[in-house]
């Protein structure tokens, strides 16, 4: 077994992932038998090989734009799909317990 | 006129001989879409106010004498991953469900400034993860041509609409093969430009070193004609290229004789026997146009699967942590907490597929496995790109299948995600490596069911992509 549902707990856990009981179960088969196919990249050899982290053509300089200060979205719109906006904020539950 | 079979260029002829106006067009088409919507569910919402709006821009220029965009009053459907200012998008998932955007994707701002009509937001897999259209929170999308049969995925609802005639042309996103893969399974051109190529600012992240936006269209002039609209540098996307766009229509009546192309044999091993066979006689196609098929090998490719699934799902842990129901649309109402609103939000919101990625993402980036997935699957991911770049050093383009099978039933595969993901083993490379590749109608299986024939080139030369396109669409 590659993963074990306690370690799929503490992964929901690391993702802010609620899971229910059925969905651990259920997650912990299905990455169990991915993992395994994901296990045979351990059979190519990649000495000296660089890790592709993105497509890049051109220089890195080419890809920035001009740093020249534009207007913003504004508040209100970026506001406007928020479950719970007030005064300017985004709201949210308390964050300190007890 | 028959609205199902519209191309750009009837619908331009129609509107300079007065046939029509870009308004009574653009009313036709969307009755013509709400009444066939409930046949397919291609359709999330219509975007009816914007759409007549963007068709009276069209006739008030025709009435001036104005010169047109090349996409004048051609209506388009756009997947619902893509932003639209003040039009619902919901990317598929319960938690944008009453998403509106306060900006516009830039592909969307060139299509409507080039003319284009967009009449709707189509139905996808929940944030593009799918291969199948199963995995929308909305319902699934069925395949015009058999709707006992899925139409692809994720970009099914854009695939399906325009093979069933309720757009002309659609935007699509690709990451793994989403548009490609519900092209081959509707029976219409799909194409996925090189990465870089078409701006993504407004197209909700998936995996960001693969996400691409692409068009669909009936035939390779329309698609054609669509990416070079929406190609092209944009300040707002650090990743678009500032590559000059050729007009992609230019090479289409060129002849292929001489073009050298390859047959990658990893790719022909796992076919079903139909699939190879009209693969065969595609190929056969394209030699009797004069082109030279010589075998070729993409040694890395058994392993694009693994590879692919560990960049991708690490890539959407990280994009997919904003929907934590602070700042768009969903929140559970079952907390009091903010740790506990975080985890009820995303448990209740996202649907079943994401949940999978993001917890297969987040345990490769997690301590301890970094090394052994995530770096090492970057790794394989340049050999990857080290094969395409090889063959081409011998070739000109690679033709291959898009898929191992014709579309499948519904529910077919839902209970299977291993099965799911190894199915798109053909078109992911193409995204790991970042070049232009396009799914072209190839013939039909007995049961009628499409096929298409993916085409793949080097690094911007979406222009020879296009022009064996082109030619194999006109010899076959």
């Amino acid at each position: 077994m590659r993963i074990t549902e306690k370690e799929v707990r503490y992964v929901a856990d690391l993702a802010n992932l609620r899971l229910t009981d059925d969905e651990a179960a259920r997650f912990q088969a299905e990455l169990d038998g991915i993992l395994e196919h994901i296990d045979r990249l351990k059979e190519i050899d990649v000495t000296g090989v660089a890790p592709m982290a993105q497509v890049l053509f051109e220089s890195e300089a080419d890809t920035l734009r001009e740093d020249a200060p534009v207007p913003s979205l504004g508040s209100e719109l970026a506001l406007a799909n928020a479950p719970q906006a007030g005064a300017g904020y985004f709201k949210v539950p308390k964050v300190i317990e007890r | 006129m028959d609205l199902r079979s519209l191309t750009i260029d009837t619908v331009r002829q129609a509107l300079l001989a007065r046939q029509t106006s870009a308004v009574e067009l653009t009313q036709a088409m969307l009755r013509l879409a709400e009444q066939e919507n409930p046949k397919t569910n291609a359709y999330l919402h219509f975007a009816t106010e914007r759409a007549l709006g963007s068709a009276q821009r069209v006739d008030d220029q025709i009435a001036r004498g104005e010169t047109l965009g090349p996409l004048a009053g051609v209506p388009i459907a756009v997947k619902d991953v893509i932003l639209t200012r003040g039009v619902r998008t919901t990317c598929g998932s319960r938690l944008l469900a009453n998403h509106i955007p306060p900006y516009d994707a830039t592909a969307v701002v060139r299509l409507e400034a080039a003319g284009g009509v967009i009449i709707g937001k189509t139905n996808c897999d929940e944030f593009a993860m799918g291969s199948s259209n199963e995995n929308s929170a909305f319902g699934p999308v069925r395949n015009p041509i058999d709707p006992t049969r899925v139409p692809g995925g994720s970009s099914g609802g854009s695939a399906a609409a325009v093979a069933q005639g309720t757009a002309v042309v659609a935007l699509g996103s690709d990451t793994g093969g989403s548009i490609r893969q519900p092209a081959s399974f509707c029976g219409v051109v799909g194409v996925t430009p090189t990465y870089g190529r078409v701006s993504r600012y407004g197209l909700t992240a998936f995996a960001s070193s693969l996400d691409h936006i692409g068009p669909f269209g009936r035939n390779v002039k329309d698609a054609a004609t669509v990416l070079s609209v929406i190609a092209g540098r944009d300040p707002m996307d650090s990743t678009s290229a500032a590559a000059p766009v050729p007009d992609y229509t230019a090479p289409l009546d060129g002849n292929v004789k001489g073009l050298r192309l390859g047959l990658p044999r990893e790719y022909l091993k796992d076919l079903t026997s139909e699939t190879g066979d009209l693969i065969q006689r595609g190929v056969d196609t394209l030699k009797s146009l004069g082109c030279e098929v010589r075998d070729i090998t993409l040694p890395a490719t058994d392993y694009a699967v693994a590879c692919y699934y560990i960049i991708a799902t690490a890539e959407a842990s990280s994009n997919l942590a904003r929907y934590d129901g602070v700042r768009y649309t969903f929140r559970s109402e079952k907390s009091t907490t903010l740790s506990d609103m975080y985890r009820e939000t995303r448990g209740e919101g996202f649907g079943a597929e994401c949940k999978r990625r993001i917890m297969l993402g987040t345990y490769v980036l997690s301590h301890g496995y970094y090394d052994a997935y995530y770096l090492r699957a970057q790794k394989v991911r340049a050999l990857v790109a080290r094969d395409f770049q090889s063959a081409f050093g011998e070739v000109d383009a690679i033709v291959a299948p898009v898929s191992p099978f014709p579309a499948f039933k519904l529910g077919e595969k839902v209970d299977d995600p291993l099965a799911m993901y190894l199915s798109d083993i053909y078109t992911i490379t193409g995204d790991l490596a970042g070049i232009p590749c396009m799914s072209v109608p190839c013939g039909k299986t007995s049961e009628g069911l499409p096929v298409g024939m993916q085409i793949l080139t080097r690094h911007f030369d979406e222009s020879t992509m296009f022009r064996l396109a082109a030619a194999f669409e006109k010899a076959t």
